[in-house]
């Protein structure tokens, strides 16, 4: 919007346009989105569940803000107390200075109209095709049909998916109802959009597409993204801030790269390290002598063999050197215990023309 | 070998069959499409929880359902003759199935709407939808071939209810089956009244479920 101002009234002195920049600035870091002492408890008979307590949480306009856990932390319970689907036990959630815990049913429903969410099982109609699925909250806020219509074709444009708008769910592969579910959720232009696990249904490469997806929405329409995973991967590609949640508690929260970086809690530190194998101790006999005679040095192969293989070895000796671009010198490695592992990891160093020697009695 | 009298009862009772079918069918849906509405939305975990509404209801609707057909006909014949002025004649008829019909269908209804993807339902709260839009455009388009398919089985078994009506004079097909072929021992009309009513059956339950798989989007045609 502040771009469209600038380009109006096409300024002439810097200092016009550096108090613009300063608005602006001070306006993308606007607090969107207020979680204060939050509580959400579960009563059945005889037991009081505790899902969350003491949540708070600020969230930036702008922002892609990652709430990751294990499963059972309570962290698609605290989304869906951000529109209110769970009513909080205690605390409240404050949406762009409006207090959530206020509002009647009716003013509930038209805030949750400002507020597009999408789900692990896309939860699309499964009788209405992909145009009628995206009007479908627009018909909710009493937008006419040819209206839904115009807004349902500029949506899948965005969301790639053109000429798929007289198609059914039931024809779409889940990355595609997935856009479908996003576009559905953009529908009614709102300011903040929840992704309750979205990408944990789908395949790698399809997970990476959708969260491109979502990155580019939040660059363009300046949409707050809030990111509910269980999968590091997730919050590390396209999360700016990062909350932990651990049995019903925010463990730590702040910037991705100074949470991940030096996890402080031990609920932290059990997620960021969790995805690598834990350090076995080796207890290969084998060992192989490996020479590097004038190799290029760019290439890092050792590194390249252990994520190709995917396999640990233990660098028991080395003494090499860069000689003007040249790999010179020997290392010695210590073979994993498993034969067909160490056999693969020969043969792709001997496919690398690098020699390859076997050492007996090493260790 | 009937002679044209024969054939033109049996016609007749074809079409009185169909007719106190077609009439309790719809009649009875437009009571228990409110019902199973309400049995939905008010369980503990539906739109409108209300506890102990839905107990009652639930209660009317297996108190409904428990009573034998024949003996429901009997004991409703003192409503029957105060709504259709007589307690025999197919239009009498249509009363005591409507009565028995209704429980049995909001049960139907119910479990259709049930099978509906939470998810879907929660998908369209976060919309904002209000209760009356995720009845109306989410529960029961969603629910539309489960619904369609319970409609089937509503129309076989009422048609079956009527036949038993002919008991106490109720008309059809199944009251021929009782005049000729019981009390007259009349083994061909009774034989012939029994293909029709397995033909009837047959012909309605092929069209409802062909309608069911025609509107069902979730299959990939």
């Amino acid at each position: 919007m502040n771009e469209t101002v600038l380009c109006k009234h096409k300024l002439t002195t810097k200092r016009e346009l550096l108090i613009l920049l300063l608005i602006k600035a001070v306006l993308t870091i606007k607090t969107l989105i207020q979680i204060k002492d939050l509580q959400k408890d579960y009563i059945s008979q005889n037991s009081t569940v505790t899902a969350l307590s003491d949540i708070n949480l600020d969230i930036n306009s702008g922002d892609i803000f990652g709430i990751i856990g294990m499963s059972g932390a309570g962290k698609s319970t605290l989304v869906r107390c951000i529109n209110f689907l769970e009513k909080p036990t205690k605390g409240t959630v404050i949406i762009d200075d409006k207090d959530l815990s206020l509002l009647n049913d009716q003013e509930l429903r038209n805030v949750r109209q400002d507020i597009g969410m999408i789900f692990q099982q896309f939860n699309l109609l499964m009788q209405r095709n992909v145009e009628d699925n995206i009007s479908f909250p627009l018909e909710i806020a009493g937008k006419s049909k040819a209206e839904g219509r115009k807004r349902a074709k500029e949506l899948l444009e965005i969301v790639g998916l053109g000429d798929k708008s007289k198609s059914y769910p039931s024809q779409l592969s889940g990355g595609q109802k997935q856009r479908v579910a996003i576009a559905r959720a953009l529908s009614t232009n709102p300011k903040i959009l929840l992704c309750d696990e979205a990408t944990s249904a789908l395949d790698p490469t399809t997970t990476r597409s959708i969260l491109a997806l979502l990155k580019e929405i939040n660059k363009k329409f300046g949409i707050t993204i809030i990111i509910i995973t269980h999968e590091m991967t997730v919050v590390e590609e396209i999360c700016d801030r990062v909350a932990i949640i651990d049995n019903g508690y925010v463990a730590e929260h702040g910037k991705v790269e100074d949470v991940f970086s030096n996890p402080k809690t031990d609920a932290a530190k059990k997620l960021v390290y969790s995805n690598k194998a834990a350090v076995a101790e080796m207890k290969g006999k084998r060992c192989i002598r490996i020479v590097f005679d004038g190799k290029s040095s760019y290439e890092p192969v050792i590194a390249n063999m252990v994520l190709e293989c995917r396999a640990q070895v233990n660098i028991l000796f080395a003494d090499t050197q860069d000689i003007n671009g040249k790999a010179i010198g020997h290392m010695i490695l210590q073979l994993p215990e498993d034969n067909m592992v160490a056999e693969k990891i020969i043969n792709y160093l001997r496919d690398r023309k690098i020699v390859v020697e076997e050492l007996k009695n090493y260790v | 070998m009937f002679s044209a009298e024969t054939i033109k009862m049996l016609i007749d009772g074809t079409a009185d069959t169909l007719y106190m079918t077609f009439f309790s069918t719809v009649f009875a849906y437009l009571f228990a499409f409110p019902l199973g509405i309400a049995l939905v939305i008010t369980k503990k975990d539906g739109l409108k929880p209300k506890p102990v509404l839905n107990r009652i209801l639930d209660i009317i609707v297996n108190v409904g359902r428990s009573i034998p057909f024949l003996i429901l006909l009997i004991a409703v014949i003192p409503l029957t003759t105060f709504i259709a002025g007589k307690s025999y004649g197919t239009t009498a008829t249509i009363v005591p199935l409507v009565i028995a019909a209704t429980p049995f269908i909001a049960r139907l209804i119910e479990s259709s709407l049930e099978e509906v993807d939470k998810g879907v339902i929660e998908a369209a709260q976060s919309m904002g939808a209000s209760i009356k839009t995720i009845i109306f455009n989410v529960l029961i388009p969603e629910a539309k071939t489960s619904l369609i398919v319970g409609g089937t089985i509503v129309i076989g078994t009422i048609l079956s209810y009527s036949a038993m009506a002919g008991v106490v004079g109720g008309g059809g097909l199944g009251d021929i089956a009782i005049r000729y072929g019981y009390y007259r021992y009349q083994t061909d009309i009774m034989l012939i009244t029994v293909i029709l009513l397995v033909v009837l059956v047959q012909i309605l339950q092929e069209i409802g479920m062909r309608i069911a798989k025609k509107t069902d989007k979730r299959v990939i045609k």
